[in-house]
């Protein structure tokens, strides 16, 4: 690599248009799955709010599909089910719930149960009691939930670049940087990555404080 | 021959345990970068926790940053490293460094989160107490603090641990050794004994790891947290 410097312009300016394509390859493949996962999880998180002895069990399963490295999960699944955008999307969604269904449950138990007993005392039903009340109190922790499922879901579509040309988004350029031992594909890769996730943090963030401009930002989320 | 006796037949085959590629060697590649890279990252991230949660001083870093940090994925943390780091060292720049670093990167910020939440969520009246009963500052933080806030901090390292075990896999795309390697090699190969026996391996390890900790999440709280003593 000697001599070689670290970012060649030209290369980029030359290949904006494949950049462009990997950068809308690496969106369609987190957005796909963070909504799959937010819908699938906020219906397991709903379950366990209203059946609480269910909860501990999926904690566990979460736990344990934790313990299984999403680059082992991107491998095993191809040599199992062939290769298809189903290899990348079916873990991908996985991890996203790990992150989502804490998160969504832990905003349904941040109301406050006075707030509710309100709720019931000023005659909601249980559906107006859900929709008015419980739902926007619990908007800033889902949100938190939602931030953290997509900015890490972003990071994780890079690795699914092992499965080859057609996948990986921004990863492609990461492993074929590395193979060809040429920094700037690297760069152009990791950089580009890591920018989109802070783009959509960003703007998930934005997005937050204009569904509960009331709310203040504290929470760290888990 | 299907997936499940594919794979016990790779792990039982006693070649794969022995030698420069078998299971102990590459279970203890594999465990000592984990270990390693915990250290550090706990060496950075534990005092900073600590001493944020106790002054309050850049606690909106911590807060505001806390998401960020998993931005940063491993695969284009050790992509980017590779470059620099083989200028330091041809061998372990392309071998090791890269890995370790990510590995460091990925193991600090839920430690330091969690030494930050921990701190900073013990009652402030007791704090109050202790500054009445004339406990210096660093008394208060070792003495009170940290003993309250010892199964947050050791939930933090536990989920930096976990982590750490499943993604070290991923250096072995570049270099490194490990449980990663029988997945990579598994791939290439063909060979779906060897890649599940890796996944069994890995998932085992962290599996393992996870309940070592819970275990020493329990022991490590005070009675007088876990409601044992009537007061």
């Amino acid at each position: 690599m000697s001599g070689e410097p670290l970012v060649r312009w030209d290369w980029v300016l030359d290949h904006l248009g494949p950049i462009v394509g990997r950068v809308e390859q690496h969106l369609y493949l987190a957005a796909l799955a963070v909504v799959i996962g937010f819908f699938i999880s906020f219906e397991l998180a709903a379950l366990s709010v209203r059946r609480r002895k269910l909860y501990p069990a999926v904690t566990i399963l979460a736990t344990a599909v934790y313990t299984v490295p999403s680059f082992a999960m991107f491998v095993a699944l191809v040599a199992t089910t062939g290769i298809s955008v189903l290899s990348v999307e079916v873990p991908l969604v996985l991890y996203t719930i790990i992150l989502f269904v804490p998160n969504i449950v832990a905003g349904f138990d941040s109301v406050p149960p006075d707030v509710l007993d309100a709720a019931d005392g000023m005659g909601y039903s249980a559906g107006q009691r859900w929709r008015r009340v419980e739902l926007p109190l619990a908007i800033p922790l889902i949100m938190a939930g939602v931030r953290l499922a997509t900015v890490s879901t972003i990071g994780l579509v890079t690795v699914s670049a092992i499965l080859g040309d057609g996948f990986g988004g921004l990863g492609y350029y990461i492993l074929d940087g590395y193979h060809r031992h040429f920094p700037t594909e690297i760069l152009v890769g990791g950089v580009l990555s890591i920018g989109l996730a802070a783009l959509a943090d960003l703007g998930l963030y934005l997005l937050q404080r204009r569904l509960t401009p009331w709310a203040a930002l504290r929470v760290v989320p888990r | 021959m299907d997936l499940l006796t594919e794979t016990a037949q790779w792990l039982a085959d006693p070649a794969h345990w022995q030698g420069p590629n078998g299971i102990p060697a590459r279970l203890e590649e594999h465990i000592a970068l984990s270990v390693l890279s915990l250290v550090l990252a706990a060496l950075v991230a534990m005092p900073l926790g600590l001493w944020v949660g106790h002054t309050g001083r850049g606690s909106w870093l911590i807060v505001s940053s806390a998401n960020a940090w998993r931005a940063l994925p491993s695969l284009a943390v050790i992509g980017l490293l590779v470059p620099f780091t083989t200028l330091i060292d041809p061998n372990l720049g392309f071998i090791l460094y890269p890995t370790l670093v990510a590995m460091v990167v990925l193991a600090g910020p839920p430690i330091l989160v969690n030494a930050y939440e921990g701190v900073a969520g013990v009652d402030r009246d007791l704090v109050e107490a202790a500054r009445g009963m004339g406990m210096r500052e660093r008394q208060i933080l070792l003495n009170l603090e940290v003993p309250i806030a010892l199964p947050v901090l050791a939930t933090g390292i536990r989920s930096a641990a976990v982590q750490v075990i499943a993604t070290a896999t991923l250096g072995a795309v570049f270099g490194f050794g490990g449980l990663g390697r029988y997945i990579v090699l598994g791939d290439a190969n063909k060979d779906n004994g060897e890649l599940f026996g890796g996944v069994v391996l890995v998932a085992a390890l962290a599996l393992l790891t996870l309940g070592l900790f819970t275990l020493l999440e329990r022991r490590l709280t005070s009675p007088g947290l876990r409601g044992r003593i009537a007061l």
